[in-house]
């Protein structure tokens, strides 16, 4: 495993790297590329909300079918027990598709169905991202405490009213920070991403390393380091607010 | 017609954990009634049935003269509003402010849309504010709930519940998280409200004496059966050494009570 020529070209490997690239003109062509891996991970971790939010609520247990917030409605009514137990196997097959196939795979599929540039990268993250995100969300609001939403719901509010009222407040905090966690994914996906020709910061990558110039390859990579460590930043700080 | 109608009411767990058995209960409008008992006899879960929380497993249960059992959608909801509902752990929601525990009243009365924007915007500051000054405790609207204490807590629970305006109360041991100094209180805060705005009230109530003290009718709940249902004058020592006699040792009385108060049944 670890031969002594094979040892000998990791190290020329290292070595190769340095220093980094910081030739302006280098510089001045990844300007356009670093916009755009901010807007894909941006745009695709907003379309991942808004697939994830919906479903995963309906694919929550204890907002559809089970628990205390359900026994008197779904019990003793046939019909409503099955539109909701439909509902939630829908919404949790669809994650389930969703999240199965890697984004790297539906950045494939998109770049072939609407051409390359970064639209096909924002519906890859946009779709496989979702999966994970309604996923994650559906445990997140399984694991709430359940006193305060009985109570909401008593009081005759309907499960809208009382998720608004008693289930968000309750997980504000995990929910937006696995977003921001997400999001981050997201940035560090984009480089994967250009690698099939859907835009951004990868596709320079792969630019780069084609041309054997590992100078560049280096410049790039410090700049998705930097560009991660900034949104773990402005993630540390928006939960503290919360 | 009587404000609660129960005729035979059972309530079986999942686990075949018999908490209610063939109950019957009439209780007239603006009756004040105190339900006394050891833990695990099945009081909380009879409250869970009263407010239409929990669904009977058998028996038939009218309220108002309604019959409840199999209503759905709006029309539960409908039902639900009219009976408010006082938790042993004040179930308020810890990261909100005052005001919107306070304000979540209405939630039975407002829209979907009108609850929202209350949210972002309280609509309804001076109802709020009416129900925490009578409550005692109006400065502390805007605050959040998670930094008050636990007797102030419960009174956020009552404003809350003055706010909903019901007809009935359903206070399920209201004092027992509460200091015992304020214990009789918060209970006589309580009977003075319904008093005063001829609601019915029924509390769950740990201590006998208080029960004694304030409520002109008492009920006697062990495993799941009424044991007695009679003015506080002509309940004995002997009826109260039945009442709570070998009832289980403090392990298992905790072991239950975890079980009737629903931990497992809300997954």
């Amino acid at each position: 495993m670890f031969e002594i020529e094979g040892r000998e070209n990791l190290w020329k490997f290292f070595i190769g790297m340095f220093p980094p690239e910081l030739s302006w003109n280098f510089l001045s062509l990844l300007f356009r590329p670093f916009l755009e891996t901010i807007q894909i991970s941006m745009m695709g971790t907003l379309i991942a909300v808004g697939i994830g939010f919906p479903f995963g609520l309906l694919g929550t247990r204890t907002f559809m079918v089970g628990g205390v917030l359900n026994e008197a409605d779904v019990k003793g009514s046939p019909s409503r027990f099955a539109l909701r137990w439909s509902g939630y196997f829908m919404a949790r097959g669809v994650l389930s598709l969703f999240r199965s196939i890697p984004e790297f795979v539906w950045a494939f599929m998109f770049v072939r169905a609407v051409g390359l540039g970064p639209f096909p990268g924002v519906l890859a993250i946009g779709v496989a991202y979702g999966g994970m995100l309604g996923k994650v969300y559906s445990e997140i609001f399984e694991g709430v405490n359940y006193r305060p939403l009985e109570a909401l719901q008593s009081t005759g509010a309907n499960k809208m009213q009382v998720f608004f009222y008693g289930w968000l407040p309750q997980v504000l905090p995990n929910f937006v920070s696995y977003t921001l966690y997400r999001w981050e994914c997201a940035v560090r996906a984009s480089a994967i991403l250009g690698l099939v020709g859907a835009g951004g910061l990868g596709q320079q990558i792969e630019i780069s390393m084609r041309m054997f110039n590992f100078h560049e390859v280096l410049t790039l990579l410090i700049i998705l380091f930097l560009m991660v460590a900034a949104v773990d930043y402005i993630s540390a700080k928006v939960r503290a607010i919360l | 017609m009587a404000q609660y109608h129960l005729e035979n009411i059972t309530k079986i767990f999942a686990r075949r954990q018999v908490a209610v058995k063939g109950l019957d209960l009439k209780v007239q409008k603006g009756e004040r009634v105190a339900l006394i008992g050891p833990s695990g006899a099945g009081k909380t879960t009879l409250f869970r049935m009263l407010n239409c929380t929990l669904r009977p497993t058998s028996g038939r249960l009218w309220i108002d003269g309604e019959e409840v059992v199999n209503l759905h959608g709006k029309k539960l909801r409908e039902v639900r509003r009219r009976i408010g509902t006082i938790y042993q752990q004040h179930n308020l929601v810890p990261r909100l402010k005052v005001i919107h525990n306070v304000l979540s009243g209405q939630l039975g009365r407002w829209s979907t849309m009108r609850s929202l924007i209350s949210l972002v915007r309280p609509t309804n500051t001076d109802l709020a504010m009416k129900a925490l000054s009578l409550v005692g405790i109006g400065d502390k609207i805007f605050s959040r709930t998670d930094e008050l204490s636990g007797g102030q807590q419960q009174r956020v629970a009552i404003a809350r519940v003055l706010v909903q305006n019901p007809e009935v109360i359903l206070a399920d041991e209201p004092v027992s998280s509460v200091d015992p100094s304020l214990a009789s209180s918060i209970v006589s805060l309580l009977i003075e409200i319904s008093q005063n705005t001829h609601k019915t009230l029924l509390m769950n109530l740990h201590s006998v004496d208080l029960a004694l003290a304030y409520f002109p009718r008492v009920i006697g709940i062990r495993k799941g059966v009424p044991l007695f249902d009679l003015p506080p004058d002509k309940i004995s020592d002997h009826l109260l050494e039945d009442l709570y006699a070998g009832h289980l040792s403090p392990n298992q009385q905790e072991k239950f009570a975890e079980e009737e108060s629903g931990n497992l049944v809300y997954q």
